[in-house]
């Protein structure tokens, strides 16, 4: 069986004039459909550069990415728009909710880049919402919550589209430990029902709990 | 894929977060587009004064008027003119047997009432043989005589829309009318005549004057017998005129030396709007473009979570460009509103109007507007990478 999302021989430069930072050396990276991975290393070790570039927000300098047997490498800005759309669920440290905008508005927004009619908008909120618990919170305004309910917030956001993977950078980062437990927790459901996750984080304990870990030192897998 | 009203509600929303901004950024808008609608209602309302002045009216008529010539002041025609009732006079005694009628003509804008009905009229104030100047026809009633013009009585004489307005459809003969908490008889009731001409209410100019304490006459209209030659009448009325007043404060025209003349005036006023158009409208843009850019750089992480989300530079950069457009726009209806108000507030003294290509004029440009100064603020915006934008944690 191929993997669901493969990283081949993936280098990343950051060139700043003056100096060059090698962010990731020659990665290789298989996920299978239904794991649960968890991406470890010390700050700086290049988790956010890799999870970027898994996620098709970033072009590797060299190597190349293939999501679904499909090689990304070449696709106009458009199609790996459209394919971080509909196949990739990001959840950011930071949570990075619309602000001051309705929980059913910001797990709209990725309709709002895809195929999927207006008319069936709120349905689909409605129910990636109930999934995560905060069906009674539907029109309260991002910032009336708190830092759990956020990030359940945008776990259903990521789940909208129901997309191949999810990417999780630090989810936990900005929570405290008894709410960071509840938010691993959820990805833990969404595994079992089979969804494919990728949890970044610095936390050796967190990331305990994955079946699979990965771990970076200085852009490079160590183990 | 995002449709159009979508992106539009989405401005909206993104508008609403930031109220007391976006009015302010509406403000140079908002003004420009008041301005440029006010000045041109009230070019019109006052292109309406003059032409109702002389529409209607025949090409056997001639008229006296303060001097509106290249180099005078328009505003010498409403105030300061030397023109009396001596020079009506003058006509008579020197050019009695070549005309057939010859009267002063005094127009103040008053609002007339009924019981609670009102109506905002032309008052024209003229002798008993201004029916025949003015080529009126008689629906109920009689016009006013020479009498009534010498003992000054409170008489009037209406046209169509007042009757139709004050009245309905019954006769009015008899009955009173305020204008100013003064009442005046109806007398009679002009035939419909057309356009500007039937919102007139007529009476001596004996009365006009006392009544109303104007003392400056609009002008003085002649009608000459049907075998004069009308340039050679215009001559000799001028050369009798001369023994009353310069040659420099009146000008005897026909209707059409008038409107020529006018055209030229409103000429010069339109290239004047157009600069104050151009100005205002590009201060309020570049407003537009100043917020706009803000926006962008402090929406950087908005942008950068639509684009993992799965929106494209073009989505972007058409967000950003319709929130300038609904602010220009917005803004432009704004204006145009207030352009509105401000016809109604000058309602009493000048017949101001907007035209449809003024209000057609005011939403292109509002339009042109928010795409020329929206479009760098949206590009810079849709050029936003991702990362950078992410990396703001
Ligand atoms: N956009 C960038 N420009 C320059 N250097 C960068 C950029 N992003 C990351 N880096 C550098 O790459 C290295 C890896 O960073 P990052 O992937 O954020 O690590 P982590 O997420 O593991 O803390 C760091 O040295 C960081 O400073
Ligand atoms: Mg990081």
């Amino acid at each position: 069986m191929t993997p669901v999302l493969q990283a081949q021989n993936v280098s990343k430069i950051y060139d700043m004039g003056t100096s060059k930072i090698e962010a990731l050396k020659g990665v290789n990276i298989g996920i299978n459909k239904g794991e649960f991975v968890a991406i470890v290393g010390k700050s700086g070790s290049g988790k956010s550069t890799l999870m970027h570039i898994l996620g098709l927000l970033d072009t590797p300098t060299e190597g190349e990415i293939i999501l679904n047997g499909v090689n990304t490498k070449g696709m106009s800005e458009k199609q790996l728009a459209a394919v971080r759309n509909s196949e990739i669920g990001f959840v950011f440290q930071t949570f990075n909710l619309l602000q001051r905008t309705t929980v059913l508005d910001n797990v709209i927004l990725p309709l709002k880049y895809s195929d999927v009619p207006s008319t069936e908008w709120v349905r689909k909120a409605k129910e990636m919402i109930e999934l995560v618990g905060l069906q009674d919170r539907l029109k309260n305004k991002s910032n009336e919550l708190s830092g759990g309910q956020k990030q359940r917030v945008a776990i259903a956001r990521a789940m909208i589209n129901d997309p191949s993977i999810i990417l999780a950078d630090e989810p936990t980062g900005n929570l405290d430990s008894k709410t960071g437990d509840e938010i691993v927790n959820n990805f833990l459901r969404l595994n079992s029902r089979g969804k494919t996750i990728i949890l970044v984080t610095h936390d050796n304990d967190l990331a305990q709990i994955a079946q699979r870990r990965i771990v970076l030192k200085d852009g490079s897998i160590v183990e | 894929m995002i449709y159009i009203p979508e992106t539009i509600k989405s401005a909206f929303s993104a508008l609403a977060l930031n109220k007391v901004r976006t009015f302010l950024t509406m403000l140079g808008v908002i003004i420009g587009v008041f301005s440029v609608v006010a000045l041109v209602a009230v070019v019109q309302g006052f292109q309406n004064y003059i032409t109702d002045q002389f529409s209607a009216l025949g090409s056997n008529l001639i008229l006296v008027t303060p001097k509106v010539g290249e180099g005078q002041d328009p505003s010498r025609s409403f105030m300061g003119n030397k023109l009396s009732l001596k020079n009506v006079d003058t006509i008579n005694l020197y050019l009695g047997d070549k005309v057939s009628a010859v009267t002063p003509s005094i127009r103040i804008a008053k609002t007339a009432e009924y019981k609670t009905k009102t109506y905002a009229s032309t008052v024209v104030g003229g002798n008993y043989q201004s029916y025949s100047v003015y080529g009126l026809e008689t629906e109920y009633g009689s016009y006013y005589t020479k009498f009534d013009d010498s003992k000054k009585a409170n008489v009037v004489f209406i046209s169509a829309d007042v009757k139709e307005e004050l009245f309905g459809e019954r006769n009015p003969v008899g009955e009173e009318i305020k204008i100013e908490n003064v009442s005046f008889e109806i007398l009679g009731v002009a035939k419909p005549k057309g356009g500007t001409f039937d919102d007139r209410i007529f009476m001596p100019d004996t009365t006009l004057k006392q009544a109303f304490n104007v003392d400056v006459l609009s002008s003085i209209a002649v009608k000459i017998k049907e075998n004069q030659d009308i340039d050679e009448l215009m001559h000799e009325i001028k050369l009798a005129l001369l023994k009353d007043i310069k040659a420099d404060d009146f000008s005897v025209v026909t209707q059409k030396d008038i409107l020529s003349s006018i055209d030229q005036i409103l000429g010069v006023l339109a290239s004047a709007l157009a600069a104050v158009a151009g100005i205002s409208l590009l201060v309020g843009g570049i407003g537009i473009m100043n917020i706009m850019l803000v926006s962008v750089t402090e929406r950087t992480q908005e942008i950068g979570l639509r684009k993992a989300l799965g929106a494209t530079s073009k989505n972007i950069g058409r967000q950003f460009l319709t929130e300038a457009i609904v602010i220009s726009v917005g803004g432009g209806m704004v204006g145009l509103f207030l352009g509105y108000l401000s016809t109604l507030a000058v309602k009493s003294f000048l017949r101001a109007t907007i035209p449809w290509w003024a209000i057609a004029l005011a939403m292109s440009f509002s339009i042109i507007v928010g795409v020329v100064f929206g479009t760098y603020p949206a590009l810079s915006a849709s050029k936003k990478d991702p990362i950078e934008a992410l990396r703001f944690e």
